[in-house]
């Protein structure tokens, strides 16, 4: 099989964390950081508790803003940088390419799980009623029970709302895919669920970079490690 | 790619000897909701007055690409102009609603208003546009014809929200929406912005000092000091990431529930 060419490539990328409130401390996290992802790879971060897995994966969605370096990525047939890009650029991104799910869910007061989850495929321009099928779909298969369908997520468990948190993330398909410990709280059955889920978008052609401190889940979907560590070896935690 | 809607170049205002606000320039994309945070005193509603031709600035200009006209010089319009753009384009929702609303004529007249000040002339055309919109902000039709005066303050503010939306404007201005309402209320108020922001595919710009609904109603963030900008960027970054040493102690001060 060829190898496909990558659709993120990030080199020589820098980030430190001033504390202007702590005498302008500097915290170096990222230096010189440099990874490419194919399309059907999965590139696992690994390391240490605060070696900047967390620092690496927002910087890669624009979250977090880099000093210096390159963060490229490949977006509606052409290459677009993300490090020092106009907001614009990076909601447009998001929208059409990068999906990131993280271990929390910000919660919308008062909306309904299932336009949570349907929304970003609603963005994209799909009819409501399309984006509601493929939400009810992905809800049931992630174990969200019907009942909880209408309600909205605020008051669920940790874990449902992982789920739902993962189910608005999955369902625009997008063709790069960002995951923060996508099943931190999640019980054995759910766990595999997702797995199952992430691995088919992985062989349908998605580069994903994933943070799994599970070695079991690690190993059922990573193709490639990339290890991170801190630059210099400081005895603090710089994650925030 | 198309041009920008709204242009700030340097604008600058001074209260006597002291700038209230200081070389502010940006670009506002269509569909794009810029917040504009910032202590009391920073400067934000002062920069939404200049930019919304309620002010006039020492320095600098805002350009407004209209619908249908080309691009305009804010703050060169006539007086005429500048209103008949107020009502048609542009919507501004102000924190106290006595502001934004008449308060002496009834809800249903309220809304009416501005639709008759784009053309409509049937009563029954606008008394139905009226009570859609009433709907859609979730006050009950059997307060159509009761005045302002006998609502509370976040059905006010609702009121207002219709007022100005009555009339699809492109562009909205709004100075603390949510500011001096239960917390309750606040959160029905921000979804049900938040819905017709998304919806219409309205551009605004937002001035609110609590970074809560600046995350959940922007896109982008400027952050304001003493009427500079100091920071600005996508509202995750910033809030997320900030930069700035006055930026971090706002977000650091935010009481976590």
């Amino acid at each position: 099989m060829i190898a496909m060419s990558p659709v993120l490539r990030v080199y020589g990328l820098h980030k430190s964390f001033v504390m202007h409130a702590q005498g302008h401390l500097a915290l170096p996290v990222l230096r010189d950081v440099a990874l490419d992802v194919a399309p059907g790879e999965c590139l696992a971060l690994v390391g240490p508790s605060g070696a900047g897995k967390s620092t690496l994966l927002r910087s890669l969605y624009g979250n977090y803003r880099p000093q210096g370096g390159s963060i490229r990525v490949h977006h509606r047939a052409d290459w677009v940088e993300l490090v020092g890009a106009e907001p614009r650029v990076t909601l447009d991104v998001r929208r059409h390419t990068m999906g990131f799910v993280s271990q929390f869910l910000r919660v919308i007061p008062r909306v309904a799980t299932v336009d949570v989850v349907a929304e970003p495929m609603l963005r994209l321009g799909a009819s409501p009623d399309e984006a509601r099928r493929r939400a009810e779909f992905l809800l049931s298969l992630l174990g969200i029970p019907e009942r909880l369908w209408q309600l909205p997520p605020a008051t669920f468990s940790g874990g449902e709302q992982q789920r739902v948190n993962i189910a608005r993330s999955l369902i625009a398909d997008y063709p790069v895919l960002l995951l923060d410990e996508p099943t931190a709280s999640l019980d054995t059955a759910n766990r595999d669920g997702v797995i199952d889920l992430i691995r088919t978008r992985r062989e349908a052609g998605a580069a994903i970079v994933g943070i799994f401190h599970d070695v079991a889940v690690r190993d059922a979907l990573a193709t490639r490690l990339y290890s991170v560590e801190l630059p210099g070896a400081s005895p603090m935690s710089t994650e925030t | 790619m198309t041009a920008p809607i709204l242009s700030a170049k340097g604008v600058t205002k001074r209260f006597g000897g002291r700038f209230a606000c200081r070389g502010v320039s940006f670009d506002l994309w269509p569909g794009e909701v810029l917040g504009i945070v910032g202590e009391s005193g920073s400067g934000k509603t002062t920069l939404l007055n200049c930019l919304a031709g309620r002010l006039v600035p020492e320095e600098g200009h805002v350009a407004y690409e209209t619908a249908s006209a080309g691009t305009v010089d804010v703050h060169r319009l006539s007086e005429a102009r500048r209103r008949l753009l107020a009502r048609t384009e542009w919507g501004f929702v102000h924190q106290d609603a006595r502001e934004g609303l008449r308060m002496g004529a009834s809800a249903g007249a309220n809304i009416g208003e501005r639709l008759m000040a784009i053309g409509a002339r049937h009563y029954g055309e606008i008394r139905r546009t009226a009570s859609d919109w009433l709907t859609r902000v979730e006050i009950d039709l059997d307060r159509l014809d009761d005045r302002p005066t006998a609502y509370s303050g976040g059905m006010r503010q609702r009121l207002q929200i219709a007022r100005n939306l009555v009339s699809n404007p492109r562009l909205v201005f709004m100075d603390e929406p949510t500011g001096g309402l239960d917390v309750s209320v606040q959160a029905r108020l921000l979804d049900l912005l938040r819905g017709l922001v998304d919806s219409f595919h309205l551009s605004a710009v937002l001035v609110t000092h609590d970074l809560g609904v600046a995350r959940l109603l922007t896109h982008r963030l400027m952050v304001m000091q003493g009427g500079d900008v100091v920071e600005a960027g996508l509202t995750d970054q910033v809030l997320d990431d900030p930069q700035h040493a006055y930026t971090q102690m706002l977000v650091a001060s935010i009481l976590p529930v």
